[in-house]
């Protein structure tokens, strides 16, 4: 009956959150449901006979940087090989999951919001299981489209098709509980997003050290840790293992009875941890705009640099045993020489893996510009704007995080994975200058977003969100770009595109000079739209 | 300097809103200036273009003899500011706050905000995520007060106060007005702006539609005679500047224009006077005329209070 109760008034929430996600949710759903067929067609294309697909499994087989990033070839059919391809965009779904799950519960009650609904006839529970029910529906809705493109398009089998949407249905249900716990540990919706997407980079990573072995790979049952690594598991088109799901929903009931537990427990707007007192004056420092910058933005760099010397960590450990393992191979011996030998197939996998973290860290340039957007739109640019603070300064706080953030958190990348890699190769003067550089060439492309996103904050305030679209386009045309065989000059719209290879590649300083000068143009013609517009 | 804020002509659009529609107003150095005028009118919109937030579309706007939008960085070293709806940083305490906008404004009497945390019972050290309305409020206006600056813009500032805050509020106001210091005071609370302006700008649809000391809103306006006489009143209809006559026996009570108050007087007294009662007009009366035009009307009753 208090079961009943507490979920009183949940048709309307729901309705209420299709209402407001009218629009996102209708595209992410499309374009995610659509890309699978999209690989399964140019697979088909580019790999017509079986013995082509055979000879490129075999090679994605045991490359350990596409071992690392996509995981395991289970099948040579090209549903096998579209499943082993897509399965990146795992981590997207369960990012826009917890996303959408913070964003109706934590954000609410932070706002306010929660507060005006839990006083009309609304149970305890109901607005959690409303973003549960909508972010699930959607997951299912894609698992649904998903397999009706691979079937109905592509013409592939049935039972892989649906193993495949249901495998990413998995992956997003996964997420969206485990934001709903994070939701109810914190009590603001910043912190509960960065817990959840922690838990779910840790899951990332575990699937990644568990794949890179390949699968006899003595590290692979790490990635049985990871709701990643079950919906690989799943094994789409290669004899479908149907109860890994069961792994997934379990998982999924489990969380969100912990997070119903948490939430019962816990008062409206409250956290679980209970609220401390600040100072009664303000330190001493605390007097320019600049100093308000790091009062707000530190947590996000601590949380970046510390993620990204994690990572660098995992990265430079991962590289050395991968060279180890593939010498003792002698049949793999001669492609290996052909790719530069051990040191060149090492080069190889850290200048992939970091053109990715370059990504990362662009989302990360993005997030502290659009504080800016959030800073004004919230009306606390207001007080600041009313003191004696012109516009530009009180800009120039946050951008400057924007800039040096991801320079600082690209560093702890570099140098960690550097001095691991190093170490393990008995050569850390040597390889932690090389896999530096690696890491900070990513710095101008990464520059170039936050200049993207500040031109657009100052001529086109409204529009500011959209620096996370060109982000998403950008990360796609790196990941799947040359897959798709799109045309060159279209691939070269990312800055990404103009990143030298390193280390390894040939190091070419002309582009990256050009990037920064770019992105100084962008955000100059920010801070000039910024002069002349009103605020707020 | 004279005027302390001068706006003429001002006029400001969002998309096809137009908020501000040749404003004209002035405030004297030194003196509590009330800002009338009821929600959307454009008060906020017009301090925001003072503040240099917005750009005015058209207009003159003069702030501390600077144009508050090229000059606004050198301005806010002069002025002070409390927004209606006050936004902070949920991760910073009042205290921070306080001392942040203090000092971003150039300085803050920390005499002065010992004094004010203690008058407005306000716990400083609290994260200002856990603060209401008008804690959030008082954080403004402590640090606003606390600044040496000589002019304040006060927007709507009491909206989340309650009675004895908006008392000591008052009493602050008053305090600020013998330092000799200039405020502008926006509020739809009209005994909150008698009590404390010397003078008034009520403003309606982006537009000025009195500005003047109480004194001579007062002059323009009428006064309501309600008297019981001895013989039953004659003649009250032919008197001019009578309005809204009612005679019921030997009562009377209308509306007098003030031109109009020594003739009703006499007819009155010549019918012998039992008891008279003469109200000045409050603010109240003034502002529901003022607004009682069409549909403005209907929006005017439902807000102001009583």
């Amino acid at each position: 009956m208090n079961a009943v109760k507490g979920l009183a008034g949940i048709r309307a929430l729901v309705r209420l959150i299709l209402r407001r996600d009218r629009i996102p949710l209708p595209i992410w759903v499309l374009l995610l449901a659509a890309v699978p067929a999209a690989f399964a067609a140019t697979f088909a294309e580019l790999y017509p006979t079986a013995a082509e697909r055979q000879a490129f499994a075999e090679v994605a087989g045991n490359n350990p940087g596409l071992l690392a990033l996509f995981g395991p070839v289970f099948d040579p059919s090209v549903g096998g090989l579209t499943a082993w391809r897509v399965s990146i965009l795992l981590a997207v779904v369960a990012l826009i999951s917890v996303l959408t799950v913070v964003r109706h519960t934590r954000t609410e009650e932070e706002a306010g919001r929660r507060e005006l609904v839990g006083s009309t006839v609304v149970g305890r529970h109901a607005s959690l299981a409303a973003a549960l029910l909508v972010t699930g529906a959607a997951n299912l809705a894609l698992a649904g489209l998903m397999a009706l493109g691979l079937i109905v398009v592509q013409d592939l089998p049935v039972g892989g098709s649906l193993a495949l949407g249901l495998a990413f249905a998995a992956a997003g249900c996964t997420s969206a509980a485990v934001a709903a716990v994070a939701a109810q540990l914190t009590q603001g919706a910043g912190a509960a997003r960065g817990l959840a997407i922690s838990v779910l980079g840790l899951a990332f990573l575990l699937r990644l050290a568990g794949d890179v072995g390949g699968e006899e790979g003595g590290t692979s049952w790490l990635s049985w840790l990871s709701p990643f690594g079950w919906a690989q598991q799943v094994r789409p088109f290669a004899d479908e293992r149907w109860w890994v799901l069961g792994l997934a929903a379990g998982a999924f009931v489990a969380l969100a009875a912990v997070a119903y537990a948490l939430s019962s427990r816990r008062d409206v707007g409250a956290g679980l941890l209970p609220p401390r007192d600040g100072p009664a004056v303000a330190p001493a420092y605390l007097r320019s705009p600049l100093a308000l910058a790091w009062r707000l933005h530190r947590g996000l760099l601590l949380g970046w640099t510390a993620g990204f010397a994690a990572v660098g960590v995992m990265i430079g450990s991962v590289t050395g045993t991968v060279t180890e393992m593939f010498t003792d191979n002698p049949q793999l011996q001669a492609i290996f020489e052909q790719l530069g030998g051990q040191a060149g197939l090492a080069d190889l996998y850290l200048s992939a893996v970091l053109s990715l973290l370059g990504l990362a860290a662009a989302g990360y340039a993005v997030q502290a510009v659009l504080w800016l957007r959030s800073e004004e739109t919230a009306a606390r640019a207001e007080p600041v704007l009313s003191a004696q603070v012109d516009r530009l300064r009180w800009a120039a706080g946050h951008l400057f995080f924007a800039l040096v953030g991801p320079a600082v958190a690209l560093t702890a990348l570099g140098v960690a994975a550097g001095v691991v890699h190093g170490a393990n190769t008995g050569d850390v003067r040597g390889e932690l200058p090389r896999v530096l550089a690696g890491a900070l060439a990513q710095l101008p492309a990464v520059w170039v977003l936050a200049g993207l996103a500040t031109a657009l904050f100052g001529l086109l305030p409204r529009l500011a969100p959209l620096s996370w679209a060109v982000l998403a386009v950008f990360a796609l045309l790196t990941l799947f770009g040359e897959v798709l065989q799109l045309d060159r000059w279209l691939l070269d719209v990312s800055p990404f595109a103009h990143v030298p290879e390193l280390p390894g590649g040939e190091v070419s300083t002309t582009p990256l000079v050009w990037l920064v000068v770019l992105a100084a143009a962008l955000a100059a013609a920010g801070m000039v739209g910024l002069r002349r517009r009103d605020v707020g | 300097m004279r005027e302390a804020i001068s706006v003429s002509g001002l006029r400001k659009s969002f998309g096809r809103t137009q908020a501000l529609d040749g404003l004209a107003f002035s405030v004297r150095a030194g003196e509590v200036h009330g800002f009338l005028g009821p929600n959307g009118a454009g008060k906020t919109t017009t301090i925001r273009i003072l503040l240099g937030l917005l750009r005015r579309d058209a207009g003159e706007a003069r702030l501390l003899g600077g144009d508050p939008w090229r000059d606004a960085v050198e301005l806010h070293r002069r002025l002070a500011y409390v927004p209606g709806d006050v936004a902070l940083w949920p991760n910073l305490s009042g205290g921070e706050v306080i001392d942040l906008l203090g000092r971003l404004r150039g300085g803050l009497d920390p005499r002065r905000r010992a004094e004010l945390l203690e008058r407005f019972e306000l716990d400083p050290k609290k994260k200002c995520r856990a603060y209401s309305t008008g804690n959030r409020q008082k954080v403004a206006l402590v640090s606003a007060l606390a600044s040496g600056a000589d002019l304040l813009l006060l927007d709507e500032p009491t909206s989340g106060l309650d009675p004895l805050m908006k008392a000591v509020f008052r009493e602050c106001v008053t305090e600020e007005q013998q330092r000799s210091r200039t405020v502008l005071l926006s509020s739809h609370i009209l005994a909150e702006v008698e009590a404390v302006c010397d003078r008034v700008t009520t403003i309606r649809d982006g537009r000025t539609v009195e500005s003047g000391t109480l004194a001579e809103l007062r002059h323009l306006t009428r006064t309501s005679v309600s008297a019981e006489l001895e013989a039953p009143p004659v003649g009250f209809s032919e008197l001019e500047g009578v309005h809204d006559l009612q005679v019921e026996g030997t009562t009377v009570r209308c509306q007098v224009d003030p031109e109009g108050l020594d003739g009703v007087l006499r007819r009155l007294t010549t019918a012998g006077v039992r008891s008279l009662t003469s109200q000045p007009p409050t603010l109240e009366e003034l502002f529901m005329r003022h607004y009682r035009t069409g549909e403005a009307a209907a929006r005017s009753r439902a807000e102001t209070p009583r």
